[in-house]
């Protein structure tokens, strides 16, 4: 059963049950990205306990340049 | 005069949130022609501080990876920013994202207001500082020469203030310095940064003659010819200044003194016409 869900603003169909599996998928490195769910930071230990739903938003970002 | 003290390398260091930092110089890290680049300017300038940012990760490409690790690898310490976010309920996301990736309650805050000048929407600003500070952050807020908006940022719980001397990346150096001067006199004990609108190491030494407690720029540097060079020159910018405001700066005056004595000057008093 795929899902419809937006990663970083771009609609995705998944078959992850959870934030954690859809990072694995995605194949970021668990410890190299950070997320938020729908405007809300989801921790890295939280990630597993946080099902997925149809459209939710999720951000998943990684270290860059800043000034 | 005990020498050793004004020596800048052992000279009383700048405390932010308790911490010494070495240098009066905090470096952002973008815009730079290569990482290699980048690298050696922040080597040059002896920054005390780095900042950094967090985006989107790009399709699998977990290209955040290696920027962290040159990051690292420099030995400074990373001040992550929420450039970028709108709204208190993005920076505060953010934040949150940042202080997880780069493992330090350190953020520099920046809700932006207006996406033509990139001033801070102080409201939000104070908004966003007053939820950071209760979630343990260490809040460090890109903020105007506003001294009400600077009243409710330390009553929020910022130790650290870091208003503008111009619009992000304008290089107009300070753009108020009547109002900076007010600010600085204001808060005699709170740590006060410039950060952003410094476009040349002039303007960087006047901000620190001002009695500033350190600079933060980045596009002054990383769009330099030789941003590496320009580094270094900010860097002997910034230890003058601070060295002259310590030294204590004579008094502006009106009308012109003779530095030479004028007791024994020959031909005085002969007819020189």
């Amino acid at each position: 059963m795929e899902l419809k869900v937006f990663v970083n603003g771009e609609p995705t169909l998944t078959s992850a049950a959870t934030l954690a599996e859809l990072v694995a998928q995605f194949g970021f490195a668990e410890a190299g990205v950070a997320t938020a769910l729908n405007g809300d930071f989801v921790p890295r230990t939280a990630r597993q306990a946080r099902r997925l739903v149809g459209d939710d938003q999720v951000e998943i970002v990684s270290p860059r340049q800043g000034g | 005069m005990n020498t050793a003290l004004s020596h800048p390398l052992t000279r009383p260091a700048l405390a932010l949130y308790g911490v010494n930092v070495p240098s009066r110089l905090l470096l952002g890290t973008a815009l730079y022609p290569s990482p290699k680049v980048m690298a050696d300017a922040v080597k040059a300038a002896a920054a005390g501080v780095v900042t950094v940012s967090v985006r989107r990760e790009t399709a699998r490409a977990n290209s955040g990876a290696g920027f962290f690790e040159l990051i690292r690898g420099l030995n400074v310490r990373v001040m992550p920013n929420t450039a970028g976010c709108r709204t208190p309920r993005e920076a505060i996301a953010t934040a949150h994202m940042a202080r997880e990736l780069f493992g330090t309650d350190w953020v520099k805050l920046e809700v932006i207001g207006n996406d033509d000048t990139l001033q801070p929407d102080l409201f939000g600003l104070v908004e966003a500082a007053r939820a950071l500070v209760a979630d343990g952050f260490k809040v460090f807020p890109y903020t105007t020469e506003d001294l009400i908006a600077a009243e409710r940022l330390r009553q929020a719980g910022c130790e650290v203030l870091m208003p503008w001397a111009a619009p992000i990346g304008t290089g107009r150096g300070l753009a108020n310095p009547y109002a900076l001067r007010s600010l600085r006199t204001y808060f005699p004990d709170t740590p006060l940064i410039i950060d952003a609108g410094i476009g040349a190491p002039s303007h960087a030494a006047a901000a620190m003659e001002m009695g500033f407690d350190a600079v933060l720029l980045n596009t002054a540097v990383a769009r330099a010819a030789d941003p590496v060079r320009m580094a270094a020159a900010f860097r002997a910018a910034i230890e003058a200044g601070r060295s002259a405001f310590e030294a204590g700066l004579m008094e502006m005056r009106d009308t012109a003194t003779p530095s030479t004595p004028v007791a024994g000057t020959p031909f005085f008093g002969l007819d020189r016409s």
